[in-house]
């Protein structure tokens, strides 16, 4: 403590601290009394002796924890700005500066770390290690953790590796040397004295000189000898009690248990065995041989006479202890002769192999046949179409694939009823009972009345699909739309190994899927009868019925499916074992219409959708707008549950994206044709049309054959529509009610009543209790006016969940329903592009009994006229809740709608129908907005 | 990058300075009309896309290529927050009027609300309704406007709760409130831009005569909605009169494309973009000074 003081004469030197200069008239302090001097650390805090960690019991501040200011915690650092620093809190960010001292459990002094000392372990770790596997319940426990420990190589070996060091290498430079002889020659025996080292090498020039002159080697590796000073006054290579072994023997030598010879072994692990009883297990030689102890025989273990040299002998040329004869720890010859063997340093956690590695054998290479061409030749892979399908089937033969044959089965692939089939059995009747047994007859009567509609209708379905698979293969125009077109309906009428492989609509159920599947080889291959042929017999007529249209569905739909399912792909959000989907309860709508509005420059209407959608009530706030839907738990587009698997699934989209819930556009984007429906076009489909042209006649012909009286005639649409809209404002009334009737009932019927018999009470219940959850109660009936609206053919829904209810149908007569169904599915057969060809239908339309007709519309009416009504209602019931423009804009539309029925009725449904000049005039007489 | 800079101005009341991204993976700010360039923000990890200034001038948020947006401070130049979660390139960023959210459109075709309020890591709500990449984004106060290349301009209105979906067709490549927010400008590769009418979704007006047909060009309205500029690819910016839809110029820019533009909020004063440099046009009576982007 030498001070310097700087005021004072620079050539004194002071030293230790200087008194206080006394002021003027002060009195001296008196010093302080012995008792209370104190000594306290840098922070004021009395000196203790220990820190927290090393048995202080004043930890942190005054026996506190924290500071002077109460706990607080560590300032929050952004983990964001500062991420380098962040680090891992240790023991020591909670010790105290007495712990880190000197003398303090953790002393910062610079030591050593185990990557760098050679051998020399942690000593106060290892200390502990010993102290827990004494206390151990299960004492010596830690015996296996020292077994097995991690090779670690300390860092002058890993840097020596890196320089190319092998191991058993010397170090230095590469030297010209022939390489030194692994072991010595079997055969040649040294008598006397070893040769000196030098020799040795002489010796080996003399023999092989095969090798080139230029080749290096590395030098000899020297096993250094370790010379340490006997500092005891024991016997020669006496070892006496073991520190480490008696803590169990967990030393650093751990495998040295195992090459320290079998009795030291047993020893060991018979001490660990038998003193269990004992808490500290303190045993060796030292301590005798305690009374209840048996074993007797290797009181001096360490020492047998085995350990020293009896005999004069050579010492293996490969230690580099040439004439070096200190005692070494192997007892036996044997292994001895095993250290022979290696001449290298025993690398810590191994230990000599005891039998040698038997050489593996060396299978020469097999002889390549003469003719023999090292290049892959690949077959020609065939693009799988219609036409080459027998040129594939041959290949998939050839390659030894078995073909989907229904006729060659393997056992595997049979379900009960096949092999009841083969088995010659009948059919068990009882088991799948049918709906139908629990329908009156009546119902029944009607049902089969639909089901030869629906019969009808699938024969045409596959006669469509036949004709698009024949026209898929045919060469195409090479514009870029169509060429995407050509690809897509190539894909239609592709494998069915391709068509399996990414669209399985039966998957839940496999046998139907596999069922499908035939269906589908069937069809590719032209047969007629694919569809009865691929059915399973053992069905009820009624199962069979639908399951023929549920395939000539999916197998149509796999060409339309497939271009909006592609069209977007995400990850899948769902589970993939949940067996129902979130669909978006409101879609947009087919795009084909708005296209053409688009080009007609008609904006507007025709172009514009609109959902109810429900803001995040966060957003909201973020906002400072009221929540539109205070009591909505929803967020974005309503949603609803449907089935994953369902072929429903896929058939409803198009149904309910034509149904807007929210009246904002009160009058209806207009309706598709049944048939659009189920195929939904995606942007690359405006050149179907012309390619429906191309396979019109193909087709026409073939549902000729199916449906006789349908006589359709191929001409283009825009015309057709004109003519239309122009004969239209003769009958409009009379005309487009019963039209769009049928546009509206073209693609549901058959499903709407499967859903109505097998689907009905699971769905609806979902998705009533869905809405019920998300929404108000005038939400929900919203959707179902929307439904009931936008599907238009309450009737037929009225009739179906009649028929569930096995009632008999009180206000619609039944008599309309066979003519209805043969309208829509001759429209349904005839696809989406075609022009109303129906002129045979139209005049049958025109024929039918005007009054039948008139009551009809009455109906209409009537169901509309209740809808509105709930429209008010529901207007009513938001109104107070956000005064929107729009809103009252719609409610004064729709009263004035009220008012004139009949023209506003017409005017709310298909607009496909209208001609270009009707709809600007229309659209003209709606307020415009201009500025 | 296929747009090295694009400039937008940052102060969106008074005008006074212009922010530029670019592939260079950083956000620029300028004072536009000396040239200077004011300060650097760099954190993104690929080119910026878009960037936005806060009504306040006091933090920007910007999104691009490394699928995240950025909230930054403009004093320190510090990334206040980075928002993941988008599963594409952010096309498009904009504040809400408080910038309390930051709306973000990405090529995968959704907009993300994100809040710069709470420390949340998710987007208060994911608009996914857009089967295509959404373009361009615009907020006004109680509506987000987006437009998606599926060809149709969706507006949320959050005020009714509605979503107004209109078909164009073309892949939307810019929209715009009109400054009245009575209507929407809507650029498409059809090379057409269309005034629409934001309640109805009419057609008010049809401009034409540019060429857009595969990049993603800016089009705007000018300071008084008296006419409707927009970029072009043979390198001029076009201006239409917006009642009557008569070209009324067409300024050559360069040879390039015009990558982007920005209107004054003010002034007649217009920023292009292209090819790595920003431009500003002002009127006659002012002199025109570029700056390297």
């Amino acid at each position: 403590m030498a001070a310097l003081d700087s005021d004072s004469d620079e050539d004194l030197v002071s030293y230790g601290t200087g008194l206080e200069p006394l002021e003027e008239g002060e009195r001296p302090k008196k010093p302080i009394p012995l008792q209370d001097q104190t000594v306290r650390d840098e922070k004021g805090r009395y000196k203790r002796f220990h820190g927290a960690f090393s048995g202080g019991f004043s930890a942190g501040y005054f026996n506190t924890v924290g500071s002077k200011e109460g706990w607080t915690p560590s300032s929050f650092v952004s983990s964001r700005q500062n991420r380098a620093d962040k680090s891992v809190l240790g023991p020591e960010d909670f010790m105290d500066e007495e712990d880190l001292s000197e003398f303090g459990i953790a002393p910062k002094s610079i030591v050593t770390t185990d990557d760098f000392a050679s051998k020399t372990k942690d000593r106060i770790r290892e200390k502990a290690r010993q102290l827990a596997a004494a206390t151990a319940p299960i004492p010596g426990a830690t015996l296996l953790d020292d077994l097995i420990t991690p090779a670690k190589l300390s860092i002058g070996f890993e840097l020596l590796r890196k320089m190319g060091w092998k191991e058993g290498q010397g170090i230095g430079p590469r030297v010209k040397r022939r390489p030194r002889r692994q072991k010595p020659d079997p055969g040649v025996k040294i008598y006397g004295c070893a040769l000196p080292p030098g020799g040795s090498e002489g010796s080996e020039d003399e023999d092989d000189d095969y090798l080139p002159e230029n080749v290096t080697f590395a030098p000899k590796d020297v096993t250094p000898v370790d010379f340490t000073p006997k500092d005891n006054v024991h016997g020669l290579a006496y070892k006496g009690l073991d520190p480490h072994q008696a803590l169990f023997g967990t030393s650093g030598e751990h495998f040295n248990l195992f090459s320290g010879g079998p009795e030291e072994t047993s020893n060991l692990l018979g001490d660990i065995g038998v003193n269990k009883g004992r808490k500290l297990g303190i045993s060796g030689q030292a301590f005798g041989v305690g009374a209840l102890e048996e074993e007797d025989d290797d009181i001096y273990a360490m020492e047998t006479l085995s350990k020293y040299d009896t005999v004069l002998k050579d010492e293996e040329p490969g230690d580099g202890l040439y004439g070096w004869t200190a005692p070494r720890q192997y007892k036996s010859q044997k292994e001895s002769e095993k250290d022979l063997r290696y001449i290298g340093k025993i690398l810590d956690g191994f230990s000599l192999a005891s039998k040698p590695l038997s050489s593996k054998k060396v299978y020469p290479p097999p002889e390549l046949p003469r003719d023999y061409r090292p290049v892959h030749y690949f077959r020609p892979v065939v693009a799988a179409t219609s036409e080459n399908s027998h040129l594939l089937q041959v290949l998939s033969e050839s390659a030894g694939k078995p073909t989907n044959d229904p006729g060659t089965h393997s056992r595997h692939q049979l379900n009960a009823c096949k092999r009841g089939e083969l088995l010659g059995e009948t059919p068990i009747q009882g088991a799948p009972t049918s709906v139908l047994e629990f329908l009156s007859q009546k119902d029944k009567e009607r049902l089969k009345e639909v089901k030869q509609a629906t019969d009808l209708k699938a024969a045409q379905l596959r006669a469509r699909s036949l004709a698009q698979s024949a026209s898929g293969s045919r060469p195409q125009p090479s514009s870029p739309d169509v060429g995407h077109c050509s690809w897509h309906m190539a894909l239609s009428g592709g494998t069915a190994t391709t068509r399996t492989s990414n669209f399985k609509p039966f998957a839940k159920d496999p046998a139907k899927q596999k069922r499908y599947e035939e269906f589908l080889v069937n069809m590719k291959r032209g047969q007629k009868d694919a569809l009865e042929r691929c059915l399973d017999p053992g069905m009820t007529e009624w199962e069979r019925g639908r399951e023929r249209d549920e395939f000539a569905r999916a197998a149509l739909l796999y060409a339309s499916s497939h271009s909006t399912l592609s069209s977007r792909f995400t990850h899948a959000k769902e589970e993939d074992d949940s067996d129902q989907v979130e669909v978006p309860r409101d879609q947009e709508n087919d795009v084909s219409d708005k296209q053409s509005a688009v080009k007609m420059k008609m904006f507007g209407k025709l172009t514009r959708d609109a959902f109810e959608w429900h803001p995040d009530k966060l957003l909201c706030k973020r906002f400072n707008v009221p929540d539109p839907y205070p009591d909505s738990t929803l967020v974005g587009l309503p949603r609803v549950k449907r089935d994953k698997y369902s072929v429903f699934n896929f058939l409803t989209i198009p149904e309910t994206a034509s149904s807007p819930v929210t009246q904002a556009s009160s009058e209806k984007v207009p309706q598709h044709r049944g048939s659009d429906k189920s195929r939904k076009p995606s942007r690359w489909d405006t050149s179907k049309e012309e390619k429906k042209e191309d396979s019109i006649s193909e087709f026409l012909s073939l549902a000729r054959s199916k449906v006789g009286p349908a006589k359709p005639e191929p001409s283009p649409s825009v015309n057709k529509e004109e003519e239309r809209a122009m004969e239209s404002v003769s009958n409009k009334v009379v005309n487009k009610d019963v039209d769009s009737q049928t546009e509206g009932e073209g693609s549901r019927p058959s499903m709407d009543l499967f859903k109505a018999i097998f689907a009905s009470s699971s769905d609806e219940k979902s998705s009533s209790s869905e809405d019920e959850e998300g929404d108000s109660e005038d939400d929900q009936e919203g959707t179902r006016e929307a439904d009931s609206k936008s599907s238009q053919e309450t009737d037929l829904a009225e009739a179906s969940s009649v028929a569930q209810a096995s009632e008999p149908a009180p206000q619609e007569p039944a008599p309309f329903f066979p003519i209805q169904k043969m309208q829509i599915d001759e429209r349904e057969a005839f696809g989406p592009r075609l022009p109303p060809v129906f002129c045979p239908n139209a005049r049958q339309k025109l024929e039918a009994p005007l009054k039948e007709k008139h009551k009809k519309n009455k109906e209409k009416h009537k169901t509309k006229k209740e809808h509105k009504r709930k429209k008010e209602k529901k207007k009513k019931h938001r109104k107070h809740k956000h005064k929107g423009k729009q809103k009252n804009k719609k409610a004064e539309k729709s009263s004035s709608s009220e008012s004139t029925d009949s023209s506003d009725s017409h005017s709310e449904e298909g607009p496909a129908d209208l001609s270009p000049q009707e709809l600007l005039r229309r659209l003209k007489r709606l307020p415009l907005r201009r500025q | 990058g296929r747009r090295p800079s694009n400039p937008a101005w940052c102060s969106p009341v008074d005008g006074n300075y212009c922010l530029t991204c670019g592939s260079d993976k950083t956000l620029k700010l300028w004072n536009p009309l000396r040239g200077t360039l004011l300060r650097t923000y760099s954190g993104h990890g690929y080119e910026v896309l878009d960037a936005a200034g806060s009504f306040d001038n006091s933090s920007l948020c910007s999104g691009g290529g490394d699928k995240a947006v950025v909230l930054w401070d403009v004093a320190s130049g510090q990334v206040v927050r980075k928002f993941r979660g988008h599963a594409g390139k952010v096309n498009t960023v904009q504040f809400n009027e408080e910038a309390t959210v930051i709306l973000s459109g990405s090529i995968d075709s959704t907009i993300r609300c994100w809040d710069c309020r709470s420390r949340k890591p998710e987007p208060i709500q994911t608009l996914d309704e857009a089967r295509d990449g959404i373009s361009s984004v615009k907020v006004s106060d109680h509506e987000v406007l987006a437009g998606s290349v599926d060809g149709r301009v969706r507006r949320y209105d959050l005020r009714m709760g509605q979503l107004f979906s209109d078909y164009v067709g073309s892949p939307i490549t810019c929209i715009c409130f009109s400054r009245d927010g009575q209507c929407t400008l809507v650029s498409s590769l059809d090379s057409t831009l269309r005034l629409l009418d934001k309640d109805t979704g009419e057609l008010l007006g049809e401009y034409t005569g540019h060429k857009n047909k595969e990049y993603k060009l800016d089009c705007c309205l000018s300071e008084r909605d008296t006419h409707v500029v927009s970029c072009s690819e043979d390198g001029k910016v076009f201006f239409w009169d917006l009642v009557e839809g008569a070209l009324a110029l067409a300024l050559p820019v360069g040879p390039g494309v015009v990558q982007s533009l920005a209107y004054h909020p003010m002034e007649p004063c217009l920023l292009t973009a292209m090819g790595g440099s920003i431009q500003c046009w002002r009127e006659e009576t002012y002199e025109a000074e570029g700056a390297p982007g």
